[in-house]
């Protein structure tokens, strides 16, 4: 045997990866899922190209007066034909031409029958000759990086590296108890910090592939962008991924069974699901919330990750988020060393 | 034997020179209000291989996670190859090898796995494919430890203690639970270690286990050593090599006649029967001249009119030492 086959530290580690490889349900909880639910919320909240609103007219020459709108799909239709098809909700609007002007009937509480007469109303209008005094340019704006599933992948990968570390740290560890395993351990020479440190650094071999699944799958289908240095975004993973670490040691370090470890692993991960801004900006919770929701570990994990991916932000500009994660590393690992049962 | 004898003799005289791997003294361990280990001096010498026997709940667990340093005494000392779990506990972890009770290795890692781990903690040891070798697992080395059976699991546990090299060896109820052709498979591979000159304790409540492996017994009770010996000696103590027992039919008595009593005086003043007791209407005699002495019992019984509905005769064994010692069996508890 090498030298390296004869460190404890290595033989440790390797022999946690390969478990976790070997267990079919972890495989799908840390690398299919994420993709699934980014799919899913991807094909969701997709941009949409701009609604071709439905309206009709009386005469052809409103019919061709609306059609210089590209907003606006004209039908001609007479006045009863027009009324049925209003009723149905095959058009938002009808414009009749009357005896000293245009009608238009519409259901104004409709956002789009409202929309559909303004539009309607100008394209008339411009096709009477109607100058504008102000001349308004558009310039249209569909960039990258703004739409809900740019916001939304580095809240999942914030989210999947607290679950996979907490689950992933706190079922094997508790598992080891129950099955008197870590007794065995300790009856060993092996040092005790090694056995913990192990399951750190398997988390971190596993980390590489779940960030490169779920971030690739996120880049290459959905185009999302990665503004800051990937260095510093791999820095972020691997301190946030040490941090769940430490929380998932922590939650195990006294449990007894399953069910005991699964109640606080939910205790503790509530209230980041909700608060920490997976789905949505955490500044919509009232002002008072707001210390409480800055200084959760998944916030600061998502705000860093959003900071790097999205605003292209370097370390130095997020120091809070990382001195949270940081506080959050060190203090769960120096007291479940300290409490840890090992039998 | 001679050797055995030295080993006895630096049991009860104390330090005389001879090699003593493990040395306990007035040791004391309680749960809540159980008294698990109450007062226990024991010496164990080198290359002797030493049984803790009891029945479940005597304190044998409780003794041997001591001695492996798992659990803190109350008080007393334990000393092991000359060094204290206080002061020498990294030394001691390399130098011991343990098998616990009822540790079940990850299912999902194979046989070669588990013991590459378990080598990578110490720093001298046997290669991991020596240890495969020792515990006969060689047909078993790429399989996950889920698909082993018991007895290939508690060789798996036999072989991660091994690989360190022990000096001194813990077994804690090596063959609890695997059946009889497993368990005969075990005992060979400890009488292997044996005859390689390892210290091994273990404890057991299997009395044949016990006969058979142990150079030396410490028969435990409610955490008290009843009894200390090689296992002839113990059985010697039972006062005769065999074991008659007996019981009387209550046949048809006669309306208004007394219950039959088995007149005890009559059957102990027979030359061969050392004594004799009564267990729920099962009677017992240790006897030492088995031949002539049973057509005598026979003869006695017929006198006073009792039916036999059971007879039958065994040589002693610590079963016997532990009945008469208790009143009760190694397996009632």
């Amino acid at each position: 045997m090498s030298r390296f086959e004869l460190s404890s530290l290595y033989q440790l580690t390797l022999s946690r990866f390969k478990l976790t490889l070997r267990e079919p349900e972890a495989i799908f909880w840390i690398f299919v899922f994420p993709i699934l639910l980014a799919l899913g919320l991807g094909i969701a909240f997709r941009n949409r190209p701009p609604d071709v609103l439905p309206v009709g007219a009386t005469t052809p020459q409103l019919v061709q007066a609306l059609a210089g709108d590209r907003g606006l799909k004209a039908t001609q239709m007479d006045e009863a034909a027009g009324a049925a098809a209003l009723a149905t909700g095959k058009i938002v609007l009808l414009a009749e031409q009357g005896a000293d002007g245009v009608v238009f009937r519409y259901d104004d509480t409709n956002p789009d029958a409202r929309t559909a007469r303004m539009l309607a109303d100008r394209a008339i209008q411009t096709a009477a000759g109607r100058r504008d005094p102000v001349q308004a340019q558009n310039q249209l704006v569909h960039e990258k990086g703004s739409r809900y599933i740019d916001f939304v992948v580095p809240g999942l990968l914030g989210m999947n590296l607290m679950g996979s570390a907490m689950w992933g740290l706190g079922f094997s560890i508790v598992d080891a108890r129950m099955k008197k395993l870590l007794k065995r351990m300790v009856a060993s020479p092996m040092p005790k910090w090694q056995y913990l440190m192990s399951y750190l650094f398997a988390r971190l071999l596993l980390l590489v592939i779940e960030v490169v699944v779920l971030l690739g799958f996120a880049r290459i289908v959905f185009g999302v962008p990665f503004r800051g240095p990937l260095a510093e975004l791999a820095l972020i993973c691997i301190l946030s991924s040490l941090t769940f670490s430490a929380l998932g040691l922590l939650v195990a370090s006294r449990a007894r069974t399953i069910e005991a470890v699964s109640g606080l692993m939910n205790v503790v991960m509530m209230p980041m699901w909700i608060m920490s801004g997976v789905f949505f900006s955490p500044s919509r919770f009232p002002e008072f919330l707001q210390p409480f929701v800055q200084i959760l570990p998944l916030t600061a994990a998502i705000n860093a990750m959003r900071g790097n991916m999205l605003q292209g932000m370097q370390l130095g500009q997020m120091m809070t988020s990382l001195a949270i994660l940081l506080a959050w590393f060190v203090l769960p690992f120096a007291v479940s060393i300290r409490i840890f049962r090992w039998r | 034997m001679a050797e055995q004898m030295e080993y006895l003799l630096a049991g009860k005289g104390g330090d005389v020179g001879i090699a003593l791997s493990l040395r306990i003294r007035a040791l004391k361990k309680s749960f809540a209000d159980v008294r698990a280990v109450d007062g226990i001096d024991l010496d164990v010498g080198a290359g002797e291989c030493f049984g803790l026997l009891g029945p479940n709940g005597a304190g044998k667990t409780t003794t041997i996670e001591i001695c492996e340093g798992l659990t803190a005494p109350d008080s007393g000392t334990v000393e092991l190859l000359g060094l204290n779990w206080q002061t020498g506990a990294e030394a001691l972890r390399q130098r011991i090898g343990i098998q616990l009770q009822e540790t079940q290795f990850p299912d999902k890692l194979t046989v070669a796995e588990v013991l590459r781990l378990f080598r990578s903690f110490y720093r001298q040891g046997i290669t991991v494919d020596d240890a495969i070798k020792t515990s006969q697992l060689e047909e078993k080395r790429r399989a996950r430890v889920g698909g082993l059976s018991g007895g290939q699991k508690q060789r798996l546990a036999m072989a991660t203690a091994l690989v360190g090299d022990p000096e001194l060896l813990f077994l804690d109820e090596p063959t609890t639970g695997l059946d009889p052709q497993a368990r005969r498979h075990l005992w060979d591979l400890v009488e292997d270690l044996k005859r390689a000159g390892r210290t091994i304790i273990l404890t057991t409540h299997y009395m044949e286990e016990a006969e058979r492996l142990c150079d030396r017994v410490a028969i435990m009770d409610h955490g008290k050593v009843i009894a200390l010996g090689t296992p002839q000696e113990l059985i010697d103590t039972v006062g005769g090599e065999d074991i008659v027992e007996f019981a009387v039919g209550s046949g048809a008595p006669k309306p208004g006649s007394a219950p039959k009593m088995v007149g005890t005086a009559a059957l102990t003043a027979i030359p061969g029967v050392q004594s004799h007791r009564e267990d729920n209407g099962l009677h017992q005699l240790s006897v030492s001249e088995l031949h002539t002495a049973v057509p005598r019992i026979f003869a006695a019984l017929e006198d006073q009119g009792l039916h036999l509905s059971e007879f039958r005769t065994h040589s002693a064994t610590l079963e016997d030492v532990f009945v008469r010692l208790t009143g009760r069996t190694l397996r009632d508890e």
